[in-house]
């Protein structure tokens, strides 16, 4: 089973890296961008016997160390191969 | 809160309660107004009345301090104090704690505290060219203590290395008492043309006032009242938004402001720091005895909908305020553009005492500033601890009948006896190409490289003793302040003034204001003595968890100055040929020493008075060696005394091999020679031909010379007393683990 | 000679670069800004400096290798001008093409500053050429992304051209075949992680072999 888990800064924490890669987008040109936001995508190969078992898993790994509650938050899918 | 509540709805005594304003001081704000304050205002007040920025318990407390002397150009109560150091130089510090953020979260915490106390420096004019942190940390057994060291240290390191200034010095201790209350204190230093110094003032009746930086969120709002309030384990769940450093936009804010002054585009300018754009605003009108108007619909902003008081209380990071002639507006935001920075013109200074803010075209803040500016002085109590006395009390003679290696053994095994370059070697220490030497050193020494043809040499250091100042409040401050100054001295520096960052606890509890008042007593005491200035300063109240506060920690940043270019005295074994003196008392107190802590599990027994007078003899002592260009190593002796500090010079040794052999003089008490700790005393290593002389210039400076024993290629420390080996031991043994024990933080 | 050091948004080490030319005399030295798109004949020397360019957000020295002065720099580099990139501006010249390989993380993960002892493992270059071969010298660094690295076939190449003029006594981050500072096939473009602006008076002074092996090949006076 695999599950990939995406880790963003908490809606209205700032995001400086995306601020400045956004703003660096538009000096080159690309004047249609409108909003950037950076985060990390983390893939994991396990072996659950549920999905179920496997969520809730996966939301105590980034409780405990995958995402950093007090300014990040996250989402995970289990990827069907 | 009720999601009804606007900005201009009235406010009550129950709302003004909850933001934390007292009934007194809500009726001071109603009967000087004449009427009820709005819920914008009641914010200000909120943020204003707050001890972190008001000062209500402490304030009264600084007419202590000596502030004056000739070199001093500005004194405390702006955003930094000023130094002149000579050739049309000054050089602006400060040092400010950021110890509430970085428990919540150790990373942006610390980095937010480095952003702002480099704006800090950089608003009054000057370039930051050196920093220093001062760390406190709690111990192994809180489980979080790992992370937030880690946290701290890559924060600190993040923010200062991209900035691009060096951490050339700094302070590490761990003790349980701050186990869920860190301190992070951060010293930065600019340099700056004494006629071209700037202050935080809004003056000029039609200057414009303009908003530059980073682009205004939520964060943080009503911080500056959680830095007023104490943590309780429930309370942790509890977590404001965080505020999120961008050392990038600081380093462009930084280059733009210096620009900017350059071009003589700014009149006033200030960091939008604790309270945000409600203190800098207020306090800038406040010093130009003016008005401000202000939209608050021009501000930029990160987040739709954001209401006036949540604007006026955002903490987000890299913003500042400033104020310049309107016709020089256009040119100013010319100079932000070319560093991609916005700049908006939110305002106007205006004649009269009031400040007033629109949004949408409705008043929402119509105050006089010196309503929100001069809050009412809270009146503490005091008292000392009932149980001094039981603190005081050493059980001398459970220590006598120990054997001396056990007793070896345990200091070898304090946390606090820690090689700290795995914390330093994450700081950019060199950074700026100024750094003469620190980082590993009794102080960091920076050359001011910015002044064209001429060079003046500044020696740094921060220090403070949290187990003395528990013991004996006024001896802590004391000893704070006369400690930088011996490593300065060491350095062949004269210290020039000092900035203080007093993290106490609650100043609720009576016993937290008698450590206040005592301390500050003590930094007065020496500051007068060596004739030593403080110049800016920084308190930190409600350090407490669950209702016991934290030992009382006046850190000090000191200054001093070296008028020649040697080369620096060297703080180690450089050689396995050297002869080995103790200059000062032969003996130190055990009371509130780390021997005595660690053999009794307690901090205890009455700490022996730091000997001013002798201080200043011994820093001039130093003066003549270097004078006379004999070369030495030196060390001042301090936390495990005079066995720690040998062993801290051998392990800097260039030399795998060095040993000591050690020679007890006759008729000392051993614990007292070997573990004791009053201040001042020093190690010096030297050549032996050179000994006549220093012990000539010891008897002409009227400090006691003894002789120690020499330096050897045994890679063995051998203790003897009359004739017999009483302690032997292995030194790579030793080094490997005190360069291990702080390595753990970062595995 | 003329010496120009550019200056990206979040560049800290262009002024210490400019002092220190100062100090080691025979440039004359100007500092360009990184929009601007000078003409670059007269230059003998473009540095690139140490930083944080960008905040190194994204990757290091990935959007300044894309602003306006790198196009002219480029140009400059191929026609044979003398680049030197030193830190991030090593990170930049990677990233913009004119040296091969790639800077990452340090292998401990954290930012290392220190003394370190490099080797000098080819002294035939016009930024080596004053210096004994495999003669030590002793430069800081001050790194959180100085893991430089190459697949093998690339590595191959840089030995069998010459390129790699130096590599770490003791690794401080984990780079390929411990490499510190590479050139290009031509040699006019350098690249590395220590930095010789900062070992010319103080604490050591063996950047200024590489200054000087510079300013020997160039004919500049001294």
């Amino acid at each position: 089973m695999k599950a990939r888990i995406h880790v963003f800064y908490r809606d209205g924490v700032f995001d400086p890296q995306g601020n400045t890669v956004e703003e660096s987008l538009k000096r080159m040109g690309f004047s249609k961008v409108k909003h950037l936001r950076i985060g990390r995508v983390i893939d994991l190969e396990i072996d659950y016997p549920s999905k179920e078992e496997a969520k809730r898993d996966l939301n105590k790994m980034c409780e405990k160390l995958l995402a950093n509650p007090v300014i990040e938050s996250y989402k995970h899918e289990i990827l069907d191969t | 809160m009720s999601t009804k509540i606007t900005d201009t709805s009235p406010s009550t005594l129950e709302l003004a309660k909850l933001l934390g304003i007292s009934g007194v001081e809500y009726q001071h704000v109603c009967q000087s107004l004449e009427r009820v304050p709005n819920y914008a205002e009641l914010s200000i007040f909120s943020a204003m009345f707050s001890e972190h920025c008001s000062y209500k318990s402490s304030k009264k407390f600084f007419k202590r301090f000596p502030t004056t002397g000739k070199r001093v150009l500005q004194g405390p109560g702006e955003n930094a104090g000023i130094l002149d150091i000579g050739l049309g130089w000054a050089v602006a510090f400060k040092m400010e704690s950021h110890n509430h953020p970085s428990f919540i979260e150790p990373y942006q915490g610390a980095a937010t505290g480095m952003g702002g106390i480099l704006r800090d420096v950089f608003t009054m004019g000057a370039r930051p060219i050196a920093s220093m942190n001062a760390l406190c940390f709690g111990t192994l057994d809180f489980e979080r203590t790992s992370s937030i060291v880690k946290g701290v240290v890559k924060g600190i390191g993040d923010y200062g290395n991209c900035v691009g200034v060096p951490n050339i010095a700094g302070q590490t201790l761990f003790h349980s008492c701050y186990n869920r209350n860190p301190l992070v204190n951060a010293f930065t230093l600019g340099v700056v043309r004494s006629n071209e110094i700037y202050r935080g003032t809004a003056q000029g009746i039609g200057n414009a006032v303009v908003y530059l930086g980073a682009k205004t969120g939520r964060d943080g709002v009503h911080g500056a009242t959680m830095a007023s309030k104490e943590f309780s384990s429930e309370k942790e769940l509890e977590r404001p938004t965080v505020q999120v450093g961008d050392p990038f936009t600081e380093k462009l804010l930084l280059e733009a402001t210096l620009e900017a002054m350059q071009k003589g585009l700014i009149v006033g300018i200030q960091d939008m720091g604790a309270a945000g754009l409600t203190s800098s605003s207020f306090e800038m009108a406040y010093r130009a005895k003016s008005g401000l108007e202000i939209d608050l619909d021009k501000i930029p902003t990160r987040e739709p909908e954001m209401a006036a008081f949540e604007l006026l209380l955002s903490e987000s990071q890299e913003r500042m305020l400033l104020v310049t002639q309107p016709e020089k507006v256009e040119a100013l935001k010319g100079v932000f553009e070319k560093w991609d920075l916005h700049a908006e013109e939110i305002g106007k200074v205006v004649s009269g005492n009031r400040v007033k803010m629109l949004k949408g075209s409705q008043v929402v803040v119509d105050l006089p500033v010196e309503l929100v500016t001069e809050p009412l002085m809270a009146e503490r109590p005091s008292s000392p601890p009932v149980d001094l006395k039981q603190r005081w009390f050493l059980d001398r003679n459970r220590m006598l009948v120990a054997p001396l290696n056990a007793k070896f053994q345990s200091l070898m095994e304090e946390l606090n006896f820690g090689n700290p370059e795995p914390l330093i070697t994450q700081y950019d220490s060199m950074v700026g190409n100024r750094t003469v030497g620190g980082a590993q050193d009794d102080a960091g020494v920076i050359r001011v490289r910015d002044m064209g043809q001429d060079e003046v040499r500044l020696a740094l250091k921060t220090d403070c003793n949290p187990r003395v100042s528990w013991l004996w409040p006024r001896e802590g401050g004391r000893r704070a302040v006369a400690e930088c100054a011996i490593n300065l001295a060491l350095k062949g520096a004269e210290p020039i003034g000092i900035t203080d960052c007093l993290n106490f606890g609650s100043p609720e509890n009576p016993e937290v204001m008698w450590q206040f008042s005592e301390s500050i007593e003590g930094i007065s005491e020496s500051c007068e003595a060596l004739k030593i200035p403080v110049i800016s300063g920084n308190v930190s109240f409600y350090n407490d968890t669950d209702g016991k506060p934290i030992y009382p920690t006046p850190m000090i940043g000191m200054v001093g100055i070296i008028d020649d270019k040697l080369p620096l005295p060297k703080s180690n074994f450089y050689s396995t040929q050297l002869d080995l003196a103790l200059i000062g008392p032969a003996e130190g107190g055990l009371g509130g020493s780390l021997m005595a802590s660690s053999w009794f599990k307690r901090e205890c027994g009455q700490p022996e008075e730091t000997d001013l007078a002798l201080l200043e003899r011994m820093m001039k002592f130093l003066q003549r060696l270097r004078k006379k260009r004999i070369s030495y190593g030196a060390h001042d002796i301090s936390d495990g005394g005079l066995i720690c500090s040998l062993l801290e010079m051998v392990f800097q040794s260039p030399h795998d091999c060095t040993g000591v052999e050690l020679l007890v003089p006759s008729g000392v008490d051993l614990d007292r020679f070997l573990f004791g700790e009053t201040i001042p005393r020093i190690v010096l290593a030297f050549d032996s031909v050179e000994r006549g002389d220093i012990e000539n210039l010891a008897s002409q400076a009227g400090v006691a010379f003894t002789q120690l024993g020499q330096t050897n290629d045994s890679s063995q420390l051998v203790i003897r007393q009359g004739g017999a080996q009483i302690l032997v031991s292995k030194i790579p043994d030793l080094k490997a683990s005190w360069n291990q024990r702080w390595n753990k933080f970062f595995k | 000679m003329k010496a120009g050091v550019i200056t990206f948004p979040g560049s800290n080490c262009d002024d210490d670069v400019v002092d220190s030319l100062k100090r080691i005399g025979g440039f004359e030295v100007e500092k360009l800004w990184h929009k601007d798109t000078p003409n670059l004949d007269s230059f003998s020397l473009i540095v690139l400096p140490g930083g944080f360019s960008y905040g190194d957000y994204l990757r290091c020295g990935a959007m300044a290798a894309r602003s306006p002065i790198m196009e002219k720099v480029i140009d400059f580099a191929h026609r044979g001008g003398f680049v030197l990139g030193i830190c991030n501006g090593f990170q930049i010249l990677c990233e913009s093409g004119l040296l091969p390989g790639a800077l990452v993380r340090n292998l401990n993960l954290n930012f290392i500053c220190k003394d370190i002892l490099v080797s000098v493992n080819d002294s035939d270059s016009p930024w080596t050429k004053m210096i004994e071969p495999h003669s030590h010298l002793r430069l800081p660094i001050a790194h959180g992304e100085g893991r430089y690295i190459i697949d093998e076939p690339g590595y191959e190449e840089l030995v069998n051209n010459g390129q790699i003029l130096f590599t770490y006594s003791e690794n401080p981050n984990g780079s390929t075949h411990d490499i510190a500072g590479i050139c290009n096939k031509t040699k006019n473009v350098f690249g590395l992680m220590p930095h010789p602006e900062r070992a010319t008076d103080l604490r050591s002074q063996d950047g200024m072999k590489i200054w000087n092996s510079l300013k020997s090949y160039l004919g500049c006076p001294s």
